[in-house]
């Protein structure tokens, strides 16, 4: 997925480049392109650190700092995840990047009818505070910064996450931990929703409140145009629907009288890499001018570092193949330099297996060395944003940027962010793009190697990472456990607390925060909010 | 009078969310000319029989990509005895390793079609196997 059209004539001679964004390449790019674009210096790019950040974010790019490594993991029970983090860690990642199973993620407790078959199969089970005691054990959380995947029950798990610290003995003002957090994706792409979109945003809303006063390092919200891009959108789509959510975001918090000045720089992004290089490397420098271009020109935000787009560029799992899967190191391998070329903070790739199930140690480690070896051994660390005034890379973003804006207008036009995903709009234009990609894919217009081309050859065998159906047992006893032994009295209290703020409208984080310390579950903080909101009713568009 | 067109109920059961490949094969069914019917996220087993006789679909087609597959299908076939609606054709896609597709062949289901494969398979697969 992601690769761009070719029209070629009958000796193979490409005669046209369409990019999925709609952009057409040029043969050959000259100084005159820059004059057509109207291309200036210091309003276009910039030095690094300098707005409007085209180049880089930091002055001194990857020269000052190495990027963040952050491999999604997590699986089975606590116990398991704990190793393997620890693992990748001893093989030196700097970050972590925690990985929920289903019923976590939907708000279900292991024991839940709702949970059977799911406990521990793509991410790790979290029913309460215990589990994160386990998970997180010997880890450095004044050190090491966690991303937690998980949206619908993010202001859960970011309490949960105060809580395992504060218990530990870490401030919570030393932790730092990027939920995901992102609801309005979740309905467009990734369907792990439960609540309707208006509570929903409220949610994050209370979360950007609470960490801008009690969790000054975390960064409470990470859009992520990644899975929108996964459900099938052009790169621009993907720029243009996270930018337009992040928007969304920001006007929940600023109608509680705050200014978008003294949040936003705590906002984070997830984006997504694969197809084609130079459409990827145009696409992120675009982002980050328009990101802080729009904040300024919006919200009015002048403090620099709050108009910095930071965040996690990371391989996606749709440029993978089931087909010939070892070809994906080398895919990720690309992916991974693209991330490089972009300046991304910080990153993660899918591993050649994960179109079949999630990781193996050997392919999880893999992703991790194929970080290694650009940063320490290819150079990629030498100077910042290499590609800067290459008469192509500088039209083309100047080209994405346009595509960027005609897209957001095309949303503004259909009311908004909220109201074009209430609607279905962005749902039904995300599911045209893929299926016209699959479309094109199966009648050869658009080449995936090893898929439509290339193919002879036997399917390469991949040893695949097992699901051990006792991890759910395990979970379930241990919850049991925990009902059996935990003050029954606070847990109640604490959920009626909850209760009770949710119903006013009020923050709900410092109650979650104190549900969590009485170790009451995932599903029970989860139910109040069930109770109270309703659930999310999905149209049917394909 | 017409022929009656296929009805097929394509059903995303479980917790699992990534529904682009199902919304892809349901246009692609529309296009084929089949009357499809989308169930949406977060289908329980029971909601699924109960809407494909409701519907009274020709096909069940599951998607799945969690990893669940055979818990899953178990559970679906168990009681499509159950209901006695063995008559409609099962088939599923996703994630499915190649170890699977036997194990799934024998609790019943009987279509199974990885990520990767063709829509003409897919709908190809119904025609010629759908109870006339």
């Amino acid at each position: 997925m992601g690769v761009a059209t070719y029209i070629k004539d009958e000796k193979d001679a490409i005669k046209e480049v369409i990019l999925q964004s709609g952009i057409k390449i040029k043969p050959v790019y000259t100084p005159e392109d820059l004059e057509r674009i109207g291309f200036d210096y210091d309003k276009d790019l910039a030095n690094p650190g300098e707005f409007p950040f085209t180049r880089a974010i930091h002055p001194m790019g990857f020269r000052s700092r190495n990027w963040t490594t952050r491999q999604y993991t997590g699986f089975g029970t606590p116990e398991e995840t704990n190793e393997r983090f620890k693992l990748m860690i001893s093989h030196g990642q700097t970050g972590l990047n925690v990985a929920f199973d289903l019923p976590t993620q939907m708000g279900y407790d292991s024991d839940d009818p709702m949970a059977e078959g799911e406990v521990g199969r793509v991410g790790m089970a979290v029913d309460s505070l215990k589990d994160f005691e386990i998970a997180f054990k010997d880890i450095q959380l004044n050190r090491i910064g966690s991303g937690l995947t998980i949206n619908a029950v993010a202001s859960i798990m970011l309490a949960m996450y105060q809580a395992v610290a504060e218990k530990f003995g870490y401030k919570k003002e030393e932790i730092s931990a990027t939920p995901q957090n992102d609801i309005l994706k979740e309905i467009v792409g990734r369907g792990a929703w439960i609540y309707p979109v208006e509570p929903a945003v409220r949610l994050i809303g209370d979360t950007i409140e609470y960490s801008m006063k009690e969790l000054p390092r975390c960064n409470p919200v990470s859009v992520a145009g990644y899975h929108i891009r996964e459900s099938g959108c052009t790169p621009a789509q993907e720029i243009s629907y996270a930018l337009m959510i992040a928007f969304a975001y920001i006007d929940n918090v600023v109608a509680r009288g705050f200014k978008a000045e003294e949040f936003v720089g705590r906002f984070s992004f997830n984006l997504n890499i694969y197809g084609n290089l130079w459409e990827t490397v145009a696409k992120f420098r675009a982002a980050r001018k328009l990101w802080a271009k729009l904040l300024r020109e919006r919200y009015d935000v002048q403090n620099k570092k709050a108009l910095f787009l930071r965040g996690i560029f990371g391989g996606g799992g749709s440029g993978m193949t089931k087909q010939q899967p070892e070809n994906n190191i080398m895919r990720g391998a690309y992916y991974a330099l693209a991330a490089a070329l972009s300046g991304a903070q910080t990153t993660a790739l899918c591993s050649f297996d994960e179109a079949y199930t999630i990781p193996t140690e050997r392919a999880a480690l893999l992703s991790l060395r194929t970080f290694q070896i650009l940063m320490d051994e290819i150079g990629l660390r030498d100077t910042v944003d290499p590609l800067a005034g290459s008469y192509f890379i500088e039209t083309l973003t100047k080209e994405m940027e346009d595509k960027i804006l005609e897209e957001m207008k095309k949303v503004e036009k259909a009311g908004g962010m909220v109201e074009a995903i209430s609607s279905g709009y962005v749902q039904r234009e995300v599911a045209k793009q893929a299926y016209e990609f699959e479309k094109n894919l199966q009648q050869g217009k658009v080449t995936k190697v090893g898929v439509n081309k290339y193919t002879e050859g036997v399917d390469m065998e991949v040893e695949l990472h097992e699901h051990n159906e006792e991890w759910a047992q395990l979970q379930i006893d241990r919850l049991k456990d925990l009902k059996r032994t935990r003050d029954n009295k606070a847990v109640n209290e604490s959920l009626k607390a909850l209760e009770k703020t949710a119903k006013e409208k009020k923050n709900v984080m410092p109650y979650l925060v104190e549900c969590c310390k009485c170790y009451a579950t995932v599903g029970e903080m989860a139910n109040v909010f069930r109770d109270v909101f309703g659930e999310y009713v999905e149209p049917s568009i394909f | 009078m017409g022929k009656r067109k296929i009805r097929v109920l394509l059903a995303k059961p479980g917790l699992d969310g990534h529904d682009r490949g199902a919304k892809v094969v349901a246009h692609a069914m529309r296009e084929a000319g089949m009357e499809v019917i989308y169930t949406g996220l977060h289908q329980t087993v029971p909601s699924i029989v109960n809407q494909a006789i409701q519907e009274d679909v020709d096909v069940i087609g599951l998607s799945i990509m969690s990893g669940a597959h055979i818990p899953i299908c178990k559970k679906l076939m168990g009681m499509i005895k159950e209901r006695d609606i063995g008559n409609k054709l099962v088939i599923v896609g996703g994630v499915i390793p190649n170890k699977d597709i036997p194990v799934l062949q024998d609790r019943g289901v009987n279509g199974i079609f990885p990520g990767g494969v063709h829509f003409d398979e897919i709908t190809t697969f119904i025609e010629e196997n759908v109870a006339k």
